[in-house]
């Protein structure tokens, strides 16, 4: 796992995917910050947190797109496939290394958050739970991200169906609210991740909200084991 | 050391590879011959455990590929037919990856140096890899199945892609290695396997045709019968002697090669060696042979004669009128 990890983390800044994520993602959030807190004076973060859920919607599915497929279009996954390593290694290792880079762009809004406390007092309790549920609903995204891409060798297939299924996963209350039958909206908003994130940035750190992003990274991971163990049965 | 039990592997209706064993013991290099699409690198990359078989087991040093992956994976250096490279790494940072993948315990510097000294890579260590030769990133692969010096090696047709030089560098190279390793090398070059392996396992849609030593497997299919002569003196005259011995179904005159020198394709009835006989009576005539070679079996010779047992001028003869009736069909 390690080795893969070391690997893909400098691969992203081999190539510019790296850099085109941290710098899109530093100038969102920078604008947010900007037309927010700076200019009403306000240490409300809440906006620019609920603001970045859509733009990470954007840029996870970059950040991933190539994370498996270019493995397979280059034939490089013979090599990770035949090496003595397991499937659950491999592909922990892309989604750690794809998961150090997003927190990376993650952190600025902690930078933000200092910077504010030099002006007056912040709600600290507040901020984290929103870097927290940030982190958390980003790594189940990923989680999608890599299993897309360990479905296709095409990146910009990749890229294009993970977008759709973030949006879906964020829009499904929507979906829910449209249909009649109870138990079924249930089940749909108890799926949504904008019902599930929305509790974090009002401040509110609902346990079984981090362990739904949790169990949706898990299963997500799980899931593209599975796509690499069956290939090998194909 | 490898041992391949009634493999087989089916993708959908078609079977790539059917119920095929062959065994190789430490020390050997195995050749893997066949044309394109045979089974080769299907049967590769069941044993190095990338996919499944359908049927049957392969076992490295005992340990069979399905049950225990991690344990036998680590026994196998493998250089597929693309050989798997990250284009955006330099070479060192390739092999130390794969050294760090593959778990190795010898000390890393000395090891990865004596690699690039093997595979002759040492001037592009520190290059990318995206921008070297294809006979450069051939041998980077190589040098990637060496890391950890694994007992087994397997090497999908090796020296597809570097100039004849590298060729018989690499050739020299896999044959020192099949002193230690046990080597499994495919190829569609009949010339490159009898050059190198010990043992040669053609194979044939899937099938295996001949699993033999390669000495033996040339010896049963030479083709004594079928001469090439260059013969000085009168053409006509030297075909109708040649015509009279006995034995010589088939007599053609090629081209004169050099002035009042012609090449003659002869061909004797199978078994009976004609070659002292020929040679008496040219020079009883006072001509003088100036070459006189067997015709040797191709690639392609091999395999009708193995699969269909016809000669490659039948065949073609064949191919050619199939060819004419699908013209004249088409015209009509």
């Amino acid at each position: 796992m390690g080795a893969i990890f070391r690997r893909e983390v400098n691969s992203y800044f081999t190539s510019p995917i790296g850099y085109i994520y941290l710098a899109a993602f530093y100038a969102c959030a920078g604008l947010f910050f900007g037309l927010t807190a700076l200019q009403y004076g306000s240490t409300d973060l809440s906006t620019v947190f609920s603001m970045l859920f859509f733009v990470l919607m954007v840029l996870i599915p970059i950040l991933t797109m190539r994370t498996l497929s270019e493995d397979k279009k280059n034939k490089t996954d013979q090599c990770l496939l035949t090496a003595p390593i397991s499937l659950a290694s491999l592909v922990l290792g892309k989604f750690f290394a794809a998961f150090l880079i997003y927190c990376m762009g993650v952190a600025i809004t902690v930078v933000y958050a200092v910077v504010l406390s030099a002006f007056s007092q912040l709600e600290w309790m507040l901020i984290i739970g929103n870097v927290v549920g940030l982190v958390l609903v980003g790594s189940a995204y990923i989680a999608v991200g890599i299993f897309v891409s360990s479905l296709t060798e095409n990146q910009v297939v990749s890229a294009v169906v993970s977008f759709v299924i973030m949006v879906a996963l964020y829009l499904i209350n929507a979906i829910a609210a449209v249909i009649p039958v109870d138990i079924i909206q249930k089940i749909l908003r108890s799926l949504s991740f904008s019902e599930r994130y929305n509790p974090f940035t009002y401040g509110v750190f609902d346990f079984s909200n981090a362990l739904f992003f949790i169990s949706a990274a898990v299963i997500f991971i799980y899931l593209t084991i599975r796509v690499l163990e069956k290939r090998r049965w194909a | 050391m490898i041992e391949v039990k009634n493999l087989s592997k089916n993708f959908g209706d078609k079977k790539a590879v059917d119920n095929i064993s062959f065994r190789a013991e430490r020390g050997e290099i195995l050749g893997f011959l066949g044309p394109n699409g045979a089974g080769k690198s299907t049967t590769m990359n069941i044993l190095t455990g990338y996919i499944s078989a359908t049927d049957g087991q392969a076992l490295i040093d005992g340990v069979d590929i399905l049950e225990e992956p991690l344990k036998a994976k680590a026994k196998i250096g493998y250089l597929p037919e693309q050989p798997p490279l990250y284009l955006d790494m330099t070479v060192k940072d390739y092999l130390c990856f794969i050294y760090d993948l593959k778990k190795c315990k010898l000390p890393r510097n000395t090891h990865l140096e004596e690699i690039c000294r093997l595979v002759k890579i040492e001037n592009v260590f520190n290059r990318i890899i995206k921008n070297l030769s294809k006979g450069y990133k051939q041998r980077v692969g190589l040098a990637q199945a060496l890391v950890g010096n694994p007992p087994v090696l397997i090497l999908d047709e090796p020296t597809v892609g570097l100039d004849p030089k590298q060729i018989i560098e690499i050739r020299t190279l896999i044959k020192k290695l099949g002193k230690n390793h046990t080597v499994i090398l495919s190829s569609h070059i009949l010339s490159e396997v009898q050059a190198v392996c010990d043992k040669v396992v053609v194979i044939n849609q899937g099938k295996i045709v001949a699993d033999d030593t390669t000495d033996n497997l040339s010896k049963s299919l030479s083709a004594d019968h079928k001469l090439t002569a260059r013969v000085e003196g009168p053409r006509d005259e030297v075909l109708r002697t040649i015509k009279g011995i006995s034995g010589v179904e088939s007599v053609a005159a090629d081209m004169e090669r050099e002035k009042g020198v012609w090449e003659y394709n002869i061909e004797a009835t199978e078994g009976i060696d004609i070659r002292r006989e020929l040679f008496k009576r040219i020079a009883a005539r006072n001509w003088c042979i100036l070459g006189l070679k067997s015709s040797e079996l191709s690639l392609e010779d091999i395999f009708l004669k193995l699969t269909m047992g016809e000669s490659v001028d039948t065949f073609m003869n064949k191919k050619a009128k199939s060819l004419d009736t699908i013209e004249s069909e088409g015209l009509n």
